[in-house]
């Protein structure tokens, strides 16, 4: 037990922990969308983020990107990937409700249908990339120099920590404002509460649904920049264990709580790199699950409970 | 709400499951010939896919090529080499061990490439009396435990261990060393012989897991200890990724793998951040190698022969000598390569009773990842 280091530097864990936990959010916030309105869990949605990352990466390399380029060329990389990743994952997002679910709700095909179907694409996916893109883990090139930006007492805040940390609220709060403020935010609402009362209402619920998994996509593919950006690597099996703890995320927070699904991020964020240094590396995901066993035996609902549709309607 | 998430918690381990058996019906293609008259069959297994199989292919194709060669030079006795891919995972390696065992025709087998896919079908290979002869599978527990089928042409990785401590002290001249291993039967058995040669040179250590992505906990335990140098005892797939956050977060102390990253992989992933980073391996550089080996292998696959191309050959040519010796059962071949003592491309081959190629031939080797990603050859390191 390694106390020393962990008190030590408390602030520098915690950020470290928070900017690891931003990106389990961005992409909790995808399987959390579409558990409030469906009650269902996509888990082809790890793939979906590991499609952007490959995408983003496509776009840097086509676009000649080197290590350290000028800030502008910096801004135009991030601006290309962005776009690139958004639009990949989004359209991958899409795919997945055109073609896995759309026809089963149809069909009314029990729940457990759902899951398989996704797991299948999933694979389908992973797998996929795998052959095409070879199994290897792919380097790409630093588009974001590490650079430190200030420190308070030992604690440095990087600028990718700061971009990753702040990109992930900044879009939670986007999300937030567009799901309560928004007309199509109240169609989104009117689905999760009661889907057959809404269409009798005149809610269109297939766009409505299609919409919530092109928002889960979208906020992958920024996901996914940040984490190109953040680590440099990617490879076919990326999504599979990021996507299990952002699975978990989402339900430490509340599964259908948005705001549960950026808390449930960076909660186990911090919570993993506290244990990383506490004991091993090889202790984060007993840390992190054993957090997760314990919050739901007191917290069934997780920490702030499941709400896309209930409260503040 | 629980229920489904019992549920969807029970399928990812299917999920899991499913990929695992998917991988393991993977038997690649074969080497054959199947006009002349036959010697018999040859499994080889190891990675040669997924993200470790840099490290392992030259090995299959130094194999191949020994097979070619002995095909063309022996047109009455063809000999079958037939690939079985593991991914360099034992959950996949021990059906496939299971299914060569019960498959008569098989009468020898070249493998395994990892510690760990080894330790894993040892015993089926063994009651199955089937003979191993293993390229590159270092880990020192493995001729420690008796098994009478596994032999290995390459040093065990209590001499690499040694060879790498004497290199740190002698030629780094490190003080304070930071040591980290996977948790895997290859890096902990490595990283332990280390650390005891070390002794109070090593300062600090920590275990990363398989497929992890965020070394930040790592890194801050890299630069709280004031390490001059890494020592890191496992594959590309972890090490990469570490390597490079590392220096990315500014840590500028030297990084030394082992064998195991003796891989085209690991420049490939790390970038840059690999430039400099030393890696010992008890196999020998391509240009060393005996006879017209390297030669052949240029021309036959148009690449220089990587890590363990030349090992791979030498254990196949053990055997092929064998089935060219008349020798065609399992046991025939199991006590010819117990007697088998001759000078081999990558060193002079003879197998003590634990099945460790004799430790005065053994050679290790310091290379170093050049930028644009090349792994050179340094210095032989003598053991004192």
């Amino acid at each position: 037990m390694n106390f020393d280091e962990l008190f030590g530097h408390l602030g520098q864990h915690t950020v470290d922990g928070l900017s690891k936990g931003a990106i389990y959010a961005l992409v909790a916030l995808g399987y959390t969308l579409v558990y409030g309105v469906l009650k269902l869990i996509n888990f082809a949605h790890s793939e979906v983020f590991m499609v952007g990352t490959f995408a983003v990466l496509g776009t840097w390399t086509a676009l000649g990107a080197t290590s350290n380029p000028s800030f502008g060329m910096m801004i135009l990389f991030l601006l290309a990937g962005l776009v690139a990743g958004a639009v990949a994952s989004g359209a991958t997002a899409v795919g997945v409700e055109l073609i896995a679910y759309r026809r089963l709700r149809r069909m009314n095909a029990p729940p457990l249908i759902f899951l398989i179907t996704a797991i299948g694409l999933s694979l389908v996916l992973s797998e996929a990339f795998g052959l095409w893109q070879g199994r290897l883990i792919k380097g790409m090139p630093t588009i974001v120099e590490r650079e430190i930006l200030f420190t308070i007492g030992n604690t440095e805040v990087t600028n990718t920590q700061l971009l990753t940390i702040v990109s992930a609220l900044v879009m939670m709060v986007l999300l937030d404002v567009f799901i309560n403020r928004t007309r199509y935010g109240r169609g989104v609402r009117a689905v999760a509460q009661n889907p057959d009362t809404a269409a009798l209402m005149g809610v269109n619920k297939d766009r409505v649904i299609l919409l919530i998994f092109l928002l889960g996509g979208l906020l992958a593919g920024a996901a996914a920049l940040l984490y190109n950006v953040r680590y440099g690597n990617t490879r076919f099996n990326v999504g599979f264990l990021l996507g299990l703890k952002a699975f978990t995320a989402a339900v430490l927070g509340g599964i259908g709580n948005l705001r549960g699904a950026l808390l449930g991020g960076l909660l186990l964020g911090v919570v993993e790199v506290y244990a990383a240094t506490l004991l091993t590396s090889s202790w984060e995901d007993v840390a992190a699950f054993t957090v997760l066993v314990v919050v739901l035996l007191f917290r069934p609902t997780g920490l702030l409970g499941e709400s896309l549709g209930r409260a503040r309607a | 709400m629980r229920r489904n998430y019992v549920r969807a918690l029970g399928a990812v381990g299917l999920a899991t499951a499913m990929l695992a058996a998917a991988g393991c019906q993977d038997s690649g293609g074969s080497t054959t010939d199947a006009s002349g008259s036959s010697c018999g069959k040859i499994a080889i297994f190891g990675a040669f896919t997924g993200p470790n199989a840099g490290l392992v292919l030259p090995s299959l194709n130094g194999a191949k090529m020994a097979v070619k060669q002995h095909n063309a030079a022996n047109p009455d006795c063809q000999v079958t080499l037939q690939e079985f891919d593991t991914q360099g995972n034992a959950d996949q390696a021990t059906p496939i061990a299971n299914q060569v065992a019960q498959d008569q025709s098989f009468t020898s087998v070249i493998g395994g490439h990892f510690s760990g896919e080894s330790k894993a079908t040892m015993p089926i290979y063994e009651a199955a009396g089937l003979v191993m002869v293993s390229p590159s599978a270092t880990a020192a527990e493995l001729t420690k435990a008796g098994n009478k089928s596994f032999h290995r042409v390459v040093g065990n990785d209590s001499t690499q261990a040694a060879a790498a401590v004497t290199y740190i002290k002698d030629t780094l001249k490190s003080q304070k060393v930071f040591l980290i291993d996977d948790g895997q039967t290859y890096g902990v058995g490595i990283i332990g012989e280390v650390k005891t040669g070390l002794g109070a040179l090593a300062v600090n250590s920590d275990k990363v897991q398989t497929d992890q992505q965020n070394f930040d906990a790592t890194i801050s335990k890299i630069k709280s200890s004031g390490a001059d140098l890494i020592a890191y005892g496992g594959y590309t797939n972890e090490a990469a990724p570490l390597l490079k956050q590392a220096r990315a977060a500014g840590v500028t102390a030297k990084f030394l793998g082992f064998d195991g990253l003796y891989d085209p992989g690991f420049p490939a992933g790390a970038g840059e951040a690999a430039v400099g980073a030393i890696v010992t391996c008890p196999c020998l550089p391509a240009a060393e190698a005996g006879g017209t080996f390297s030669a052949d292998y240029q021309k036959e696959f148009g690449q220089a022969p990587g890590s363990y191309g030349a090992e791979g050959y030498d254990g196949a040519t053990i055997l092929l000598e064998g089935y060219k010796a008349g020798k065609k059962t399992r046991a025939d071949l199991l006590a010819w390569v117990d007697a088998y003592d001759k000078q081999g491309v990558s060193k002079y081959l003879k197998f003590d009773e634990t099945g460790d190629v004799d430790k005065s031939k053994v050679v290790i080797w310091s290379y170093e990842v050049k930028a644009g990603g090349a792994i050179e050859p340094l210095s032989e390191i003598k053991l004192s």
